[in-house]
């Protein structure tokens, strides 16, 4: 029979500590990218698909 | 992994979060992001909010790279320094291996960011103050030469110039003044601290102007940097960051200071110790001031500026 270690050590603590702070640092980092992208995308006005679409540009007026 | 290989691990001090963070000098880092902050913020282009946090941080990441480099290869000395033997490489909480494996992917990864989120010339910057301070200023001035504090002190002179670059897309000489202040306060800053903290600095044989030429040209030293920073103090007034706000800090400040690092020229050594260098950890503090408020004195204007005044 196998006996699940339930006792929490000063180690495991440790050990949370580092992978909780990683885990939330890469997070952070993924969501940073993701508003830098959009912000920089939106910035240049609506996107021109090319594949099968009507380029903006070309189908309204003043553009 | 053995059951001994934890056990070993553990009475190394297995580091947990903190420690790596610790790595970064977390202290440090506040000054940068700040100065940085500023450099950004009294720019004359409007930065998106999000461009702009991303840029401070990733310049703040950057910073934090070069000091995990630095306590990669300053650990000997750090063991030695009291002010410094708690560090994390020193302490052994952290392997030496792992500060520069973390500095080196913390400081491409910042370079790129900054790349990608500003523009090249900021990355340049950065990438370039990284460098100096690693390699520059930890691998060659600090164990070499007495100037290593002034020379070095460009490292931690660049973020207000690399947060205008990010901006603007250019240096100019607002940015360059910025620059020039911080590099003319470093000296007397840290030479204030080397004076009361001297046994340190002798024990782990690093070339300190207070160790090498004694205390009496250090402190003649503290007051020919201090008049050298009062004209570029009073110059960044002078500029298009300049303002009223900023005029009055500079005037207030400057006489502040040069009061405070007179008091500690016009000292000798068996007075300073009679006190335990009470005057010249108080020229210590009011560096700090000076710095910090001078900053914040061009925010201040920028605000004004935002507002319509």
């Amino acid at each position: 029979m196998v006996m699940a270690i339930r006792a929490e050590h000063e180690l495991h603590r440790r050990r949370f500590s580092r992978n909780a702070g990683v885990g939330l640092a890469l997070l952070g980092f993924v969501v940073l990218v993701f508003a830098l992208s959009v912000v920089k995308i939106s910035r240049h006005g609506p996107v021109e698909g090319f594949d099968h679409t009507p380029r903006h540009s070309l189908t309204e007026p003043g553009q | 992994m053995t059951d001994a290989t934890v056990i070993t691990r553990e009475d190394q001090g297995e580091a947990d979060f903190g420690d790596y963070f610790a790595l970064l000098k977390p202290r440090v880092m506040s000054l940068v992001i700040f100065t940085a902050l500023v450099g950004l913020l009294v720019a004359p282009v409007p930065v998106h909010p999000v461009v702009g946090l991303s840029a401070i941080l990733f310049i703040a990441i950057g910073a934090g790279a070069s000091g995990a480099l630095n306590m990669w290869w300053d650990a000997d000395i750090d063991a030695v320094m009291q002010r410094t033997a708690s560090r994390p490489v020193p302490s052994g909480k952290v392997e030496p291996g792992e500060a520069l494996a973390i500095g080196l992917a913390l400081s491409v990864m910042a370079v790129v960011m900054l790349a990608l989120a500003a523009n090249i010339l900021a990355a340049a910057l950065l990438a370039f103050t990284i460098f100096f301070y690693a390699v520059v200023y930890s691998m060659w001035l600090k164990r070499w030469t007495p100037q290593n504090i002034v020379i070095g002190g460009a490292a931690g002179a660049f973020p207000p110039m690399i947060g205008w670059v990010a901006a603007t897309g250019s240096v100019s000489l607002e940015s360059m003044l910025m620059f020039a202040l911080i590099f003319a306060w470093t000296p007397p800053h840290f030479w204030a601290l080397a004076l009361f903290m001297k046994s340190d600095y002798h024990k782990a044989r690093v070339p300190m102007l207070t160790v090498t030429h004694g205390r009496r040209v250090t402190r003649n030293h503290i007051l020919g940097y201090t008049l050298a920073l009062v004209p570029v103090s009073l110059g960044l007034a002078l500029t298009s960051i300049g303002g009223p706000v900023y005029l009055t800090a500079a005037l207030l400040l400057n006489a502040w200071f040069l009061a405070s690092v007179i008091a500690v020229w016009r000292r000798d050594e068996p007075s300073a110790k009679a006190d335990s260098y009470k005057v010249e950890k108080t020229a210590f503090r009011v560096s700090l001031y000076y710095l910090f408020l001078h900053f914040g004195a061009l925010l201040a204007d920028a605000t004004l500026g935002w507002a319509g005044w």
